[in-house]
């Protein structure tokens, strides 16, 4: 992000905008996090106060409360304002426990593991 | 600069950004810069159902490192003085 200069006064893609907002940022291993910005850079670097992982699995979701966070920039995907008036997730979620989260995520690791090794088993049989 | 000046170009007009972790999110180009990051406004994601953590992302600032495609409008695009701008860029560089 550069810093405006006078002809690119309307033209800023700067986070300033951004600035002491709850935000979501979507990183590249596919996090969410969730925070207010304090500060920011040109790599986009970002310093999140307050800052919680919401993991979704299914129709489960936790936030998982992580304090003050710097976020090197190469990592971040997408950084979206969330809009105060509209609900943050669908109606038919449900929050659930830290405990009962991981024990979804390990589920959900597990049910792929298994899809992967019973393809692997099918590979023999060379159906395309 | 050829694509930061026809972004720039592009100010206003609907688009749809493909990101390289799949997700395409249709918003208006509010703005873009030297990176080619883009921030769009009243945005929202082509399959919400499969995004739920988006769902009230109205607004957001897209690192211009993760872009795959950005889809634009057909009428939206002057070929022409895009291939000239090509020459010009090709002959100056």
């Amino acid at each position: 992000m550069s810093w405006a200069g006078p002809e690119d006064i309307f033209l800023s893609t700067s986070l300033a905008s951004y600035l002491d907002k709850k935000l979501l940022v979507l990183l590249r291993d596919g996090r969410k996090l969730l925070g207010i910005l304090r500060s920011f850079d040109q790599f986009a670097n970002a310093v999140l106060e307050g800052a919680c992982e919401r993991v979704i699995v299914g129709d489960l979701y936790c936030d998982l409360p992580l304090g003050l966070y710097v976020i090197r920039g190469e990592n971040v995907v997408l950084i979206g304002e969330l809009d105060p008036e509209r609900e943050e997730l669908p109606a038919h979620m449900t929050r659930v426990s830290a405990v009962e989260i991981k024990r979804a995520q390990k589920a959900e690791r597990d049910a792929k593991d298994l899809k992967g090794s019973m393809r692997k088993r099918m590979e023999f049989l060379d159906l395309d | 600069m050829l694509f930061f000046s026809y972004f720039k170009e592009l100010v206003g007009k609907e688009v749809t950004v493909e990101l390289k972790n799949d997700i395409a999110i249709k918003g208006i180009l509010h703005s873009v810069d030297q990176y080619l990051n883009i921030k769009l406004e009243n945005s929202r994601v082509v399959d919400q159902d499969k995004y739920p953590h988006m769902l009230s992302v109205r607004n957001c600032f897209i690192r211009g490192s993760v872009v795959r495609y950005v889809l634009l409008p057909p009428d939206g695009v002057d070929t022409e003085l895009l291939h000239d701008a090509t020459r010009r860029e090709a002959r100056a560089g």
